[in-house]
């Protein structure tokens, strides 16, 4: 028997109440573990490869154009290693209800930049070369028992073509195995061209410019270049890093890192005084027993230790099973659905959990730790 | 290996007739209200090693205070208490937690084992305060809780266990530190004629076979009876019978 055993033995004596603490601080940190994954893959920060990107849109509305030309001038501006342009397609399969994230894209530019993408160099080839082909995500082709080669009639609830239809027939020629960064498995690439040369109005123009920089401690100086660039024409433009145009997104409903916090502060605070109240309930309970181990010799300090390494203990294995929950939970979403595919707790999150984790642990703990402390032993065997 | 030289931590015994302990001049006195109390005052006292002390008094008469002083869990007002030659009155509070862990063992009135853990663990507590290594702790626990006759229930819960056998895990504890010095405060004061009558025969064999100095506290005489010296407390001041 050690300190640790007399911590262990104190959580024991109160079993449901240790179980029901422990379950509600495993409650908060799992809302806490999962919130913060969510809002990873929300800022994009959950990948270390995109800071040198940046995304140039419309200054007025993401929802209105840039003429494709711009993408000769951006390439011309300094910093700038690489552009792409994109435009959303909106698109469906047969069913409107079935929709299917789809980007007309440019497709040397797109491949370039996203080089991580998972596929063989003929797929690569075959979509380059053939304008009429589209590249799905694995996720989306056995969804729909999709292969390549099958010729797919792609609908958008957004473009009508010149022809009056909406719809653009395309060829599966890549699909590519894994989502990446920015990229999920179950979204699908056009071609621009072969997009925009059918559509019957906004020709020539693009939702958005994606941008790679050469070093992205430059990305402010980049920023304000590209921003005076295109100052005073007819369509001014607005440049952000990758992270925050996916943070807008969420952002434009509502501040989500904020809610986070607030959330996070909530709980935290509500299961500090939980804990600490629970906790100076059971050094009142045990003040004999404390008054005994002093009278045996143990010392005031050494018994304030035991009471804090309990009450750590208690906060640990709660806060642990929480994360340990979480981790199970971001998992059955990331596969369950696309829109959380890219969901992940990031060894920041792990450290910032564990040190909130330590800290409720010796917060809650300073007073019940200080009445034990403070106990006096001849009024407590006096009360007997 | 005897019974004396298991649980021994290596001092030299102590010989029978050296003064252990001394209270010199001690008093005490407590505040209630605006009145202050006194319950002793130029209380002088001799006790040597391998007596077998015991206290009574009427209530009131600040036997478990004289208990608490000699234990160094309180302190005097003014005087000396004085252990093994080195004065205890002035140490610090780690200082004395220490000493306690080292030369003193305690007997409550109602046992006061920890509920939740098992007899064993009991015992073992005062030895977590040493430097000893788990299996020295495992041999002295098992040690005492022969000389008390519990080995077979070292598993057993206090639940488990009579009130007689839970006093008895409790001077198993008292004694597995090997301390020179036991502290019994009403020993038998929760337990029947014949469950008390053990209970004073082992702290007696305690006395007379390990040579422990004991100071008891109690309310009967007949318990007083099994001590070689009987002191009687009341206002203040001491009466003694010693047993020839």
């Amino acid at each position: 028997m050690n300190d640790f055993a007399l911590m262990l033995s104190g959580l024991a004596q109160k079993k449901i109440r240790t179980i029901l603490i422990s379950f509600s601080i495993l409650i908060a940190f799992f809302i806490f573990v999962v919130l913060s994954a969510f809002q990873t893959s929300l800022s994009g920060t959950s990948d270390t490869g995109i800071e040198n990107r940046l995304v140039v849109m419309n200054k007025i509305s993401p929802t209105q154009s840039l003429p494709v030309a711009y993408n000769q001038r951006l390439q011309t501006l300094p910093g700038i290693q690489d552009v792409s342009y994109f435009q959303w397609f909106g698109g469906y399969y047969q069913d409107q209800k079935a929709t299917i994230t789809t980007y007309a894209v440019d497709p040397e530019s797109f491949v370039r930049i996203n080089s991580d993408l998972s596929l063989p160099s003929e797929q690569v080839e075959a979509f380059l070369n053939q304008r009429d082909s589209v590249m799905i995500g694995r996720a989306l082709a056995d969804a729909n028992g999709w292969g390549l080669g099958q010729r797919l009639p792609l609908s958008s609830n957004i473009w009508r073509r010149e022809d009056g239809g909406y719809t653009w027939s395309v060829i599966v020629r890549a699909i590519f195995e894994e989502p990446v960064t920015g990229i999920s498995d179950d979204w699908a690439f056009v071609h621009f061209a072969y997009f925009d040369d059918a559509r019957a109005f906004a020709k020539d123009h693009v939702s958005t410019f994606l941008l790679e920089t050469v070093d992205a401690s430059q990305n402010p100086q980049i920023i304000q270049s590209i921003e005076l660039e295109f100052q005073n024409s007819h369509a001014e433009v607005k440049a952000v890093t990758q992270a925050a145009y996916a943070a807008s997104f969420i952002n434009q409903t509502a501040d989500f890192g904020a809610v986070l916090i607030g959330v996070t502060l909530a709980s935290f605070f509500s299961i500090l005084l939980i804990t600490a109240t629970a906790m100076a309930g059971a050094i009142a309970e045990r003040s004999n027993e404390i008054a005994v181990l002093k009278t045996l010799g143990f010392t005031s300090p050494r018994i304030g230790r035991i009471v804090v390494g309990e009450t750590l203990l208690l906060t640990i294995i709660g806060g642990g099973l929480g994360i340990g929950a979480a981790w199970f939970a971001v998992d059955a979403l990331r596969n369950a659905d696309q829109f959380f595919s890219t969901m992940t707790i990031t060894p920041m999150t792990l450290a910032s959990t564990f040190a909130m984790v330590v800290g409720l642990g010796i917060s809650a703990a300073a007073i019940p730790a200080l009445n034990a402390m403070r106990i006096d032993v001849i009024s407590v065997f006096q009360k007997d | 290996m005897t019974v004396a030289e298991t649980l021994s931590v290596g001092d030299a015994p102590i010989s029978a007739d050296r003064v252990l302990l001394t209270l010199d001049r001690v008093a005490k006195r407590y505040t209630r209200g605006r009145e202050i109390v006194t319950i002793f005052d130029d209380l002088s006292l001799d006790i040597n090693a391998g007596d077998f002390v015991s206290v009574m008094g009427p209530s009131g008469s600040g036997k478990t205070t004289l208990l608490n002083l000699l234990g160094g869990l309180d302190r005097p007002d003014a005087g000396a208490i004085i252990f093994d030659g080195a004065p205890i009155q002035g140490l610090s509070q780690s200082q004395l937690s220490a000493w306690r862990s080292r030369d003193v063992g305690f007997v409550f009135q109602f046992y006061n084992l920890m509920a939740h853990m098992s007899a064993c663990r009991n015992v073992e507590l005062p030895l977590l305060l040493s430097k000893m290594n788990r299996n020295e702790r495992r041999r002295r626990v098992e040690t005492a809780l022969d000389i008390v006759g519990l080995l077979d229930r070292k598993r057993h819960k206090p639940r488990q266990l009579s009130g007689g056998q839970q006093q008895r895990v409790a001077i198993a504890r008292a004694l597995v530190a090997d301390p020179k010095l036991i502290l019994a405060d009403e020993p038998t004061g929760d337990l029947d004629r014949a469950t008390a009558t053990e209970i004073l025969e082992m702290l007696q064999l305690l006395n007379r076979d390990l040579g422990k100095t004991i100071v008891m506290v109690t309310h009967d005489p007949a318990a007083a009876n099994y001590s070689t010296r009987q002191l009687h407390l009341d206002k203040g001041q001491f009466q003694e019978r010693r047993d020839e």
